[in-house]
């Protein structure tokens, strides 16, 4: 198999190594894919929109719809861990700790419970004793990040970042919470529920932009429509739409990222886990 | 041989990323672990990744963002100063969906493990041969 496998491989390596003698050389500025479309997009993208960044305004208006699908892509993604993963029954039994004592209580009745707070803590099979190093450090450097996150989004139009990025680096930051606590803490922080709805809000903003410039009479995301709704924009109102969709993307992606990971990690019980 | 060394130097990144992919197409053949094929597959999202970053590279050009975008209305954008934003774009959603499709193998794996309790395709098919 493993034999198989590598004349395959070499095969195909050397005709595509064969195929790249015909290719443009590195750097060439001539090269066939900076000829057409993409010299268009680098001379009229500012008089067309007023974004400075050419690669935002193309993702989000000239290529809109594709992204809009691609958001959809992510939804899916989500909606694909949840239903493949997600186990609603409960655990039968469950293991406290007594923090001052460090006692691990066993209770086999699975309606009791005890509320967790100073006295008494959660207790599983990864429990490690929490290292106030990492806790610290982690503490400090969430809100940062979250506000970076912010920043990414809504600077998408003039400098690098936007939504999927932005709510990439948001979803991160929810994650290191979880890794730094538990995941307990992050769950009972932002619920499963919030989760869900933030992954299909997020969509929704980005198709209700969309179907908004439908019904002010113009095309699908045809975003220069709007402009009787943000009266003294007129001239950046394209970029306005743009700003308005990057946030739909980054709601749908930070949303999606943490869904699958406590899906994952959690193998779908949401109880333990890293 | 200098016409050799100069197709080289010309086409190296080509190069490298057909490497890179040969990489990601032998684990995705070749490994009998679940999860190491799914990094066999990432390895070879990357190696597109960066074959397409790569076309849209110009020498001497900058990043797709327009310079001094306040005080520049009326001065010609010429195409030649700023490197191709379409191929960026491509990538981007690219990227995020390769995160999305990542996501859901893993998933996918994590479903199989629970159920089989093994993650080694050979042992997987003697399970379902066994069923």
């Amino acid at each position: 198999m493993r034999v198989i496998a590598f004349i395959v491989v070499c095969l195909t390596g050397a005709l595509l190594l064969y195929g790249t003698s015909e290719f443009p050389d590195w750097g060439d500025p001539k090269s066939p894919a900076s000829l057409h479309v993409s010299n268009y997009y680098i001379e009229k993208t500012y008089e067309d929109t007023h974004a400075p960044n050419f690669v935002t305004a193309v993702v989000t208006d000239y290529r809109g719809f594709d992204t809009m699908f691609e958001t959809a892509v992510i939804f899916t993604a989500g909606l694909g861990c949840f239903l493949l993963l997600r186990d609603f029954r409960g655990k039968k039994e469950h293991y406290y700790r007594h923090i001052p004592t460090g006692v691990i209580l066993h209770i086999k009745d699975e309606k009791k419970s005890l509320t967790v707070g100073k006295e008494f803590g959660y207790m599983d099979k990864e429990w490690v004793p929490p290292d106030l190093i990492n806790k610290t450090v982690c503490r400090i450097l969430i809100p940062f990040i979250q506000i970076y996150a912010l920043y990414v989004v809504a600077h998408g139009d003039f400098s690098p970042g936007g939504g999927f990025q932005g709510g990439v680096i948001f979803g991160s930051s929810l994650i290191l919470l979880a890794i730094s606590y538990d995941l307990k803490t992050l769950v009972k922080r932002i619920k499963e529920r919030l989760l869900g709805i933030f992954a299909a809000v997020g969509v929704l903003i980005y198709a209700g932009t969309g179907a908004l410039c439908l019904v002010m009479g113009g095309n699908f995301l045809d975003y220069g429509k709007l402009a009787p709704l943000f009266p003294g924009y007129e001239d950046h109102i394209r970029t306005l739409g743009m700003l308005v969709v990057e946030i739909g993307v980054g709601i749908a992606v930070m949303a999606v990222m943490t869904i699958i990971y406590i899906n994952i990690v959690s193998e779908g019980r949401h109880d333990e886990g890293l | 041989m200098s016409d050799v060394l100069s197709l080289i130097v010309a086409k190296y990144n080509y190069w490298l990323y057909v490497i890179l992919m040969m990489i990601g197409l032998y684990g995705m053949i070749a490994k009998n672990n679940l999860v190491k094929k799914i990094v066999g597959m990432n390895i070879f999202q990357t190696a597109i990744i960066l074959f397409y970053v790569s076309i849209g590279y110009k020498t001497d050009a900058t990043i797709p963002i327009l310079k001094n975008a306040h005080d520049a209305h009326g001065a010609a954008i010429h195409a030649a100063d700023y490197i191709n934003p379409l191929t960026s774009c491509l990538m981007l959603t690219a990227i995020v969906v390769s995160v999305a499709t990542f996501g859901y193998a893993m998933a996918l794996a994590v479903r199989i493990y629970q159920r089989y309790q093994t993650l080694e395709e050979d042992e997987l098919r003697m399970r379902l041969s066994e069923e």
